[in-house]
């Protein structure tokens, strides 16, 4: 990899992240056990005061004896980008499974496939994770490795005619990361999507 | 009237829930390799199993359900990626793949795998 990588100054901020402070992990602390409780009171199939003090003594043990990294979520959600992403991943759901399921009992063919890797332009963590499950779930596309450091997916592809179809893949992939900064990335990450149409996001 | 009309949608939906899983079994008996497997296994699968919850939602229509069944489609949306990602990613570490059938290999590509 030559030349300088497209700037992503705050994912690299982001991984660091000592400088958000406590205040910042105890919002994020405590929106993992608001869900939490509502998960247990969900369960449990009613609310109820019992539910909630037992959903804040599971949830504050899991969250305790089960310490994951903290996922920082530096942007905002935007309601309307949020809608948007929605309703095209459901279209795009289930045209993926009308597809697959077709392939899949069409006799006699063999389809084909290939691997390639998509570099995304906003390398935090939330991002790649968001992005990685959409598009494992959207026509053709599955996950099969991801490189955290230099952001990239690499994907299996279902169902290839040619090189000219790999590029189109690549495009709805990072369509897909668009969707998912515009909904809920900050306004750094949001620019650098926008601003970076050239970019196709293939490997060197 | 609307409880007759939620009935039949309801019905429909269990039904196309249905098929989708089995044309997601018939996939992954008929694809060639482990990786084409892993995609019957979550697209049509993943649809199948919402379709399911939405049927079985629109017949039962009682909030405690109603809660349940929300949380059963969540899961099943964050965690079938996440399981197909890892079977993917075993197959392929494992050599476990038909290079015939692949037009493009990017990821033999980035050099001797070192860093996950």
């Amino acid at each position: 990899m030559t030349g300088p990588r497209p700037a992503a100054p705050d994912g690299d901020a982001e991984r660091a992240a000592p400088r958000r402070g406590r205040l910042g992990r105890w919002r994020d602390q405590a929106l993992a056990l608001g869900w939490l409780v509502v998960v247990w009171n969900l369960l449990w199939g009613e609310v109820s005061w019992a539910n909630l003090a037992g959903g804040l003594l599971v949830g504050g043990g899991v969250l305790l004896f089960f310490p994951l990294p903290a996922v920082t979520f530096a942007g905002r959600l935007r309601v309307r980008a949020l809608v948007v992403f929605a309703v095209r991943f459901g279209v795009e759901l289930v045209s993926a499974s009308l597809h697959v399921a077709r392939i899949a009992v069409q006799p006699g063919y063999r389809p084909r496939g290939a691997i390639i890797g998509v570099r995304l332009r906003v390398r935090t963590d939330l991002n790649l994770a968001l992005t990685a499950e959409a598009v494992s779930l959207v026509p053709g596309t599955l996950i099969l490795e991801v490189d955290r450091d230099s952001g990239t997916l690499y994907l299996h592809v279902l169902d290839t005619h040619g090189s000219a179809q790999l590029s189109i893949v690549r495009e709805r992939t990072l369509a897909v990361e668009r969707r998912v900064v515009r909904a809920v990335g900050s306004d750094a990450e949001l620019r650098l999507v926008e601003t970076d149409p050239v970019e196709k996001g293939t490997l060197p | 009237m609307i409880a007759t009309i939620a009935d039949w949608v309801g019905a429909a939906c269990l039904v196309a829930g249905a098929l989708l899983g089995l044309a997601a079994a018939i996939g992954v008996l008929r694809f060639p390799d482990p990786l084409s497997r892993m995609h019957a296994a979550t697209k049509p699968q993943v649809l199948g199993v919402l379709l399911l919850l939405l049927g079985i939602a629109l017949r039962l229509r009682s909030r405690t359900d109603l809660g349940m069944i929300l949380l059963v489609a969540v899961f099943q949306l964050a965690t079938a990626p996440v399981a197909a990602q890892m079977i993917g990613r075993a197959a392929y570490r494992s050599g476990r793949l038909d290079r015939d059938l692949l037009d493009a290999d990017e990821l033999a590509d980035r050099g001797p795998a070192g860093s996950t």
